[in-house]
């Protein structure tokens, strides 16, 4: 393999991650997020998980690095519970 | 729980902060508990990242000897990025790597792990794979924490949380960190053969390289770095959220594009990504920092405190979480030696006696610098063009050196631009 540009799904593919199934460390009130109009959390998640999807906001936890960044620039208040994954779940880095 | 259960301290978060407290009580006889909310320490940590040896030689002497860090740096590196340029100050330095090393490049995840197993053998009882959720208050004090059905009580906490800095949130020390005083970063961890990268880096064996990058990052607040590893690299970003935000490219995006800039490429090429790393960085250093360390019953450390120092060519935070997590210990240890009653004070004279506090406020202005808004784009891209001039050659008649300079300045800054950043570049120091 050689230095390209790589997808942010095929670095996250990179990184070990044991998903909470039952439940959600990031919750959105989406109803908040349809309001927002400058939405910084498509351009600052490192892991690029928050996406539009038919005008809707889409977030996909399963992949979050919890680095916090998407939490501190939600001026709207449109994630309505950021905390970090139960104790064992959530990434594992091996390098770090 | 009975008298019997309860701890004397109890330790949230196994980073180096937290370790180092644990390390340092459990030497001295102290029951500890460490608790850890990853499944084994430093599997949620990130750093850039390198470790000032001093710290870890304050804990113990020699222990540095068996940390699995990487590389001894002799080699920092400050990179100005143009478009496709660069311009590179090369320092090389052998009295930094003499007696015991000023500096190791580091990788988190291993590294954490081998503290807290040391920390352990000193006697601390390490609880892993637990989050904790909250604090237990009574009568204004804290005495212990809930994590799940569990509460534990010890007669004092202390908070290793990391840069999110949640305990302290709760313990209503500090409000939720603002955005202005963070920089997020994204990192990838590149494997390299460790002979390549000793060649492209002009590295002896056991040597290691650190650079600063500024320049390139589209505009953006912020920088990026570099380090060499054993058999690999790290590169990454560190840009203001905000004004990322207001910019429009996505961080992941612009580590992407630094990565095949024509003077990045050429250091990493060849290599293989294993690992993508993000992390928030408390930049801004002193003015970032909670008014208040300590309540009662409980001390905050590391990058739960905001504490970082950089300083445009440094970036300093495993080392100052290390120093916080010793003051704490020794605090702690004072405080019932003597009887004080006041653990917080005593821990605030430790970090002033440890010249954290002193060393953070000498910086406390850096930030102001850095963050002027043609620093990280304008400046370097400047400084490139008059490179350019300097070395164009293509059988034109050239334009006159200091008429040529002349027209480099005007088309990026005006001269009150000029004497603006000037101003407040000397009124922050």
């Amino acid at each position: 393999m050689t230095i390209r540009k790589i997808s942010p799904e095929e670095l996250l593919s990179l990184d070990n991650f044991t998903v909470d199934e039952e439940e959600p460390h990031i919750i959105l009130n989406k109803a908040i997020c349809a309001n927002c109009s400058e939405k910084p959390c498509l351009i600052v998640c490192p892991a690029v998980l928050y996406t539009i999807k038919d005008e809707e906001i889409n977030f996909d936890y399963a992949g979050c690095l919890e680095c916090g960044t998407c939490r501190i620039v939600c001026k709207n208040k449109g994630i309505k519970q950021w905390k970090y994954p139960r104790g064992t779940f959530g990434v594992a880095f091996r390098n770090g | 729980m009975s008298d019997e259960e309860k701890f004397d301290a109890i330790v949230i978060g196994a980073g180096p902060a937290g370790t180092a407290c644990a390390y340092v009580l459990a030497k001295e006889g102290k029951s500890v508990l460490l608790i850890e909310r990853g499944a084994t320490p430093g599997e949620k940590n990130v750093t850039g990242g390198r470790l000032y040896t001093y710290s870890l030689e304050l804990v113990e002497k020699g222990l540095y000897e068996r940390a699995p860090l990487h590389k001894k740096v002799v080699r920092e590196k400050i990179m100005m990025l143009g478009k496709e340029s660069a311009i590179t100050i090369d320092y090389v330095d052998p009295t930094f790597v003499a007696d015991i090393p000023q500096s190791y490049t580091v990788l988190r995840a291993p590294f954490d792990e081998w503290f807290a197993s040391e920390a352990e053998a000193q006697g601390a009882m390490l609880a892993s794979g637990i989050l904790v959720e909250d604090l237990i208050e009574e009568n204004n004090k804290i005495v212990g924490v809930k994590a799940g059905e569990d509460e534990i009580y010890a007669d004092i906490i202390i908070a290793a949380d990391g840069v999110n800095s949640f305990i302290a949130q709760k313990a209503g020390l500090r409000e939720d960190i603002a955005a202005q005083a963070v920089g997020v970063s994204a990192k990838e961890v590149i494997e390299l053969p460790d002979n390549v990268i000793a060649d492209r880096f002009n590295l002896n064996n056991d040597e290691g390289a650190a650079g600063v990058i500024v320049g390139g990052m589209d505009g953006v607040t912020g920088g990026a770095f570099i380090y060499t590893n054993k058999d690999s690299i790290s590169l990454g970003v560190v840009l203001n959220p905000e004004d990322t935000a207001q910019h429009g490219k996505k961080i992941y995006d612009i580590l992407q594009d630094l990565k095949v800039h024509p003077s990045i490429y050429p250091l990493i090429k060849g290599g293989t990504t294993i690992e993508y790393g993000a992390h928030l960085v408390p930049e801004i250093g002193f003015h970032g920092m909670p008014d208040k360390l300590y309540k009662d019953g409980l001390l905050v450390i590391g990058d739960a405190a905001g504490m970082c120092i950089n300083t445009g060519t440094m970036i300093r935070g495993i080392d100052l979480a290390i120093v916080s997590g010793v003051a704490a210990a020794r605090a702690i240890l004072k405080n019932e030696e003597y009887a004080t009653g006041d653990v917080g004070q005593l821990y605030i004279d430790e970090l002033e006696n440890l010249k954290l506090l002193p060393t953070m406020r000498l910086y406390a202005n850096m930030h102001k610098i850095l963050s002027l808004p043609r620093m990280m784009e304008v400046y370097p891209s400047l400084a490139n063009e008059m490179m350019q001039f300097m070395f164009k050659v293509d059988g034109n008649l050239p334009e006159r050196a200091d008429k040529a300079m002349l027209h480099i300045l005007k088309k990026h800054v005006t001269f009150g631009q000029l004497i603006s950043d000037g101003w407040k570049g000397f009124k922050a120091l």
